[in-house]
């Protein structure tokens, strides 16, 4: 499994959600969870996810979600999870 | 199962904290280049040196974006070239065909800075070290991304003064020679110094180390001085856990992004460097974390104290967090490259003597300091002589990178660039140290280094 993690940041509005998932449906990502949270009118959503039969490459996967938050205004990005395993696992 | 607090701590740590991964360094041994010809030599460097490191900087760009970490530098180390040359060059302008070399592959393979333009000297010179010596100032001239550095004690073996001596004069010269001065801030003295540093300028693949190795400087200044806002005033205790638990955290993203490197470039892992590297960037200060300890200003009475304890809770926190540390790790408290200690400097907080005093405590010396373009080579080599001596007595690393300023006056403002940063000429003592410098050979080891 190769295990990301995809972050979207910014002012919540309506079909974050529908945009992003529908894309990484196109991609062939496989969603494994979705948490939120709402601050201050702040959206933070992260998405755990598994791009092991992914026909397309992690530099184009990072490009193309970055591309869909500028369109919609938000800050998506999408990191390996590991890096996040390991700060914070012993 | 990950947590999303996690994942945004992360990455304000990135986004907010300046955390990155400081460099890493592939340290790439030229043992075997060496030859009875110069010109042989060098297209051996370069054939090595492009086998081992071509995919150096792509593999760097890749690990980062997939981890979203930051690596600021891509670097390369290579065995120090007093030993690489001994065999064959006969006259300074030689070992310059070395720097030249090294030089023109770095700039091929898109790396910023190469080290290893080095001599590993404490008891004696040899007399391709002496040629060697000679070289540096053409070389740093010649030069734009060669890093070179010279170890002249160790606590095992003393100091050789003679070198303390000749590496005054050279700094001298090397200022002279380069616009800005900037070749000093490319050059180092050192005393115990490590054979895996991944560090600038001190940099060298030591000769005890394997073919090619990877080795990783962290970072994240910034990173201890958001959490420590969270605790002001809180006990000793706590702050203490809160820095070593940040360490922890800095430092295991460096051992990831070290295996990965290793593992990519098939090159082995060596160590993980725990520094607190600042940068010139606002928010990325030792500075401000001494300041935010309590200090009015870093040079403050208590400075020193504060130093010590940020530098020892941060390698509690990293030793944990990888399997090999090494390097220099601790807190590097460069003024150049530190905004913070620039505006200590400034308000008159802190002097080069207090700066000294500090340099017991951490990593690593007097770093990226500017002093007047008219102090003399002797004072200089005092300079060195106080900071090797403490190196060599208190079994340490310590350094100096010094640049008298071409023209510069006490209080002037000099601008290196980039990294480099900017730095305030810095007030030098006036009383002369000539007569000691003059005398000729070298310090014994001190009495504990003798522990057989």
């Amino acid at each position: 499994m190769e295990k990301l993690i995809i972050t979207v940041i910014g002012r919540d509005r309506v079909g974050i959600l529908a945009q992003v998932c529908s894309y990484l449906a196109r991609a062939g990502v496989n969603i494994l969870d979705i948490s939120q949270t709402i601050t201050g009118g702040y959206f933070n959503m992260m998405m755990v996810a598994d791009a092991s039969s992914s026909p397309r490459d992690f530099g184009r996967l990072v490009a193309d979600l970055a591309k869909i938050g500028r369109k919609i205004g938000l800050q998506i990005g999408c990191q390996k999870a590991e890096i996040f395993e390991k700060m914070h696992r012993v | 199962m990950t947590d999303i607090s996690e994942v945004l701590e992360t990455n304000r740590m990135i986004v907010e904290e300046n955390l990155d991964v400081r460099t890493i360094t592939m340290g790439v041994s030229l043992l075997d280049t060496c030859g009875s010809s110069v010109d042989a030599i060098c297209r051996r460097i370069r054939e090595k040196l492009l086998k081992y490191a071509r995919k150096l900087v792509a593999t760097g760009e890749e690990i980062e974006r997939d981890f979203g970490v930051p690596i600021i530098n891509k670097r390369i180390s290579v065995t120090p070239a007093a030993v690489v040359g001994a065999s064959c060059c006969r006259k300074a302008s030689d070992f310059v065909k070395i720097a030249r070399t090294m030089d023109a592959a770095a700039k091929e393979l898109g790396v910023n800075f190469i080290g290893g333009y080095s001599a590993i000297l404490s008891k004696g010179m040899t007399d391709a070290d002496r040629l060697f010596f000679d070289s540096i100032p053409a070389a740093l001239a010649a030069t734009s991304r060669v890093c070179s550095s010279v170890n002249v004690g160790s606590t095992k073996s003393g100091i050789d003064m003679d070198a303390v001596r000749l590496m005054g004069e050279k700094v001298v010269e090397t200022a002279r020679r380069t616009p800005n001065s900037i070749g000093c801030a490319k050059l180092v003295a050192l005393c115990n110094a490590p054979d895996d540093n991944p560090f600038m300028a001190g940099a060298f693949h030591g000769i005890s180390e394997g073919e090619a190795v990877i080795n990783v400087g962290v970072s994240g200044p910034g990173v201890v001085n958001h959490v420590l806002k969270s605790i002001r005033g809180a006990d000793f205790e706590t702050l203490c856990e809160t820095i070593k638990r940040t360490a922890f955290k800095i430092t295991r993203v460096g051992q990831l992004v070290a295996q990965e490197a290793s593992r990519r470039l098939g090159v082995p892992f060596g160590i993980i460097d725990l520094s607190l590297a600042p940068t010139p960037a606002v928010g990325d200060s030792v500075a401000d974390i001494l300041r935010e300890i309590g200090l009015e200003q870093p040079g403050a009475p208590g400075t020193t104290a504060a130093l010590a304890l940020l530098n020892d809770q941060v390698k509690k926190g990293g030793v944990m967090a990888s399997s090999y540390v090494g390097g220099l790790s601790g807190a590097f408290i460069p003024v150049s490259e530190d905004r913070g200690m620039i505006a200590a400097v400034e308000a008159g907080a802190l002097s080069i003597e207090k700066l000294e005093a500090m340099t017991c405590v951490c990593s690593v010396g007097l770093d990226m300091i500017a002093v007047p373009g008219d102090t003399s080579a002797a004072t200089i080599a005092g300079i060195i002589a106080d900071e090797a001596a403490i190196g060599m007595v208190n079994q340490k690393t310590t350094a100096v990178r010094i640049i008298p300023v071409k023209g510069g006056k006490v209080g002037d403002m000099v601008e290196f660039g980039g990294l480099l940063g900017h730095a305030p000429v810095m007030e030098v003592s006036k009383f002369s140290c000539e007569a000691m410098i003059g005398r000729r050979g070298r310090i014994p080891a001190p009495i504990h280094s003798f522990r057989n």
